[in-house]
């Protein structure tokens, strides 16, 4: 059942020049950063040359692409978001779901997986580009692969996220205003924390996703994402199944 | 002629729901058996949606218990759920897909085996007559399709009972007489509760009539009865819903 409404939810979304349009856009936006990124590399070889243990080109070129496509898709993420449950909503298209013999778990996991089947396209063109650079020199795998196993987490909690602002409200134009607040919000939060140790810098989603990015595995970045991801879906059911008995 | 046992398939007991202070279904009780077609009438704002949201699962009733041929809908929704086809007020219909890609999802959705989901689209959209539409983008077809199409939703998986609110909204009379026509063929087999604010409809249709007025169901009776008292419906429906709201005024 699930698969079912993952498979719905990419077919609309696919069906609308929308999909195709934030791809194209995504992958204009980081191929400038990526040429960018290779052009310093090239002005820079010389001198790497003579350093004792030179940064490679994982770590010039790919990692601030990674950096970047993060920032992009959380961009990205409540414009697709927001039709999730808010436009069915507006559609009323939500109760053929509701009246079919599903669970409220089975439609926003459905939902979940389906908008993550777009973001883990979106990583694979990433990756694609970044393994064209296996044409001129070697790449770092290990930390090309922390990078996207990273993106897809950070992608997957923008997911969550995304969900659960879209199911409080029936105006997609609001939930998509409010999962970009909240991202945002806790994008950044780590710029106002002052000490390194800060709490608050624990709930920052870029101080996580940077581990990733530098080719770190931790496992409070992995529970934190976790945990991130399981609250806010389950948010989600709990708020489709409450609204069944107070709306 | 052989009186044939009918099998009850719906049943709802003591309804209730309130919308914070208001009071919007009271007290309701529902009975329906295999093969009766039920008019559900009732003035704008009587209750009648929210009463068809609860027997659907859309809506949960804050009291009063709800069986779908013998299942509790409210202690086990999936399989309850299974059995019931229900077109809402405003078909949900996903625009961007064309009808053959709906349809099919329908079908999934209420656990058709892949197997015989070939047959089930093709034989729903021969009943409903969207023969030809089935490669059309469902945002493109008129009303009375885009209604038609709402109805096969409802019926793919052979429900044993259909509840449909208002289906004949919006229609020119030809297809009004078609999908009546329709409606008649399912009552023979099935459990059909059909809302409407069209009186001759539920005449011409339904074995059975209920009125909702305020929250409370102020009248049940059959189509043959009511002939029998020679009372028109017309008169029943406003000497209930009209008197009322005047005797209350003055």
């Amino acid at each position: 059942m699930i698969f079912t409404i993952a498979q719905k939810e990419l077919k609309t979304l696919f069906a609308s020049p929308l999909a195709w349009t934030l791809l194209a856009l995504m992958q204009l936006v980081l191929a400038w950063i990526f040429l960018g990124r290779l052009d310093a590399f090239m002005e820079m070889q010389p001198q790497l040359v003579q350093i004792a243990n030179p940064p490679g080109i994982t770590e010039i070129i790919v990692a601030p692409v990674f950096g970047m496509a993060a920032v992009v898709l959380l961009m990205v993420t409540p414009l697709l978001s927001m039709r999730l449950i808010a436009e069915e909503r507006r559609n009323h298209t939500m109760t053929f779901l509701i009246s079919a013999p599903i669970s409220m778990a089975d439609i926003v996991l459905g939902k979940f997986f389906g908008l993550m089947t777009f973001f883990v396209i979106a990583a694979v063109l990433v990756v694609a580009m970044s393994l064209s650079l296996l044409a001129g020199g070697a790449l770092d795998f290990g930390l090309l692969l922390s990078n996207a196993a990273g993106l897809l987490l950070v992608t997957a909690c923008f997911a969550s996220m995304g969900l659960y602002i879209s199911c409080l409200t029936a105006h997609p134009a609001i939930a998509a205003a409010g999962a970009l607040g909240a991202l945002l919000g806790l994008w950044i939060l780590d710029i106002g924390a002052g000490a390194a140790d800060s709490i608050t810098r624990n709930f920052s989603l870029l101080k996580h996703f940077e581990n990733f990015n530098r080719g770190l595995f931790d496992t409070f970045d992995l529970a934190y994402f976790a945990l991130f991801i399981v609250s806010f879906l389950l948010l989600a059911i709990r708020r489709l199944d409450g609204e069944r008995l107070s709306g | 002629m052989i009186e044939q046992i009918s099998p009850i398939t719906i049943s709802a007991r003591g309804l209730c729901r309130n919308f914070g202070a208001h009071a919007a279904v009271r007290e309701i009780n529902l009975e329906l058996k295999r093969g009766e077609v039920l008019g559900f009438l009732g003035p704008n704002g009587a209750g009648k949606t929210t009463t068809m949201r609860m027997l659907t699962g859309n809506l949960a009733p804050n009291a009063g218990s709800i069986e779908i041929c013998g299942i509790d809908l409210l202690d086990q929704p999936r399989d309850a759920k299974a059995h019931i086809g229900y077109l809402p007020e405003t078909p949900p219909l996903y625009r961007e897909l064309t009808v053959d890609e709906y349809l099919r999802l329908a079908a999934r959705l209420h656990r058709i085996a892949n197997a015989s989901i070939r047959s089930a689209l093709d034989e729903t959209k021969q009943r409903c007559g969207l023969n030809d539409t089935g490669k059309r983008l469902i945002g493109s077809l008129s009303k009375g399709y885009q209604q038609r199409v709402g109805i096969a939703q409802a019926i793919i998986h052979n429900p044993d009972v259909v509840i449909l609110d208002e289906p004949t909204v919006g229609l020119d009379p030809n297809q009004m007489r078609e999908i009546r026509a329709l409606i008649r063929e399912l009552g023979a087999e099935r459990s059909v509760i059909l809302s409407t604010h069209i009186l001759p409809e539920v005449e011409s249709v339904c074995d059975r009539v209920q009125i909702m007025h305020r929250g409370r169901m102020v009248f049940n009776d059959t189509i043959a009865g009511l002939k029998q008292n020679t009372a028109s419906l017309e008169q029943v429906f406003t000497q209930l819903t009209q008197d009322e709201q005047q005797t209350e005024k003055s």
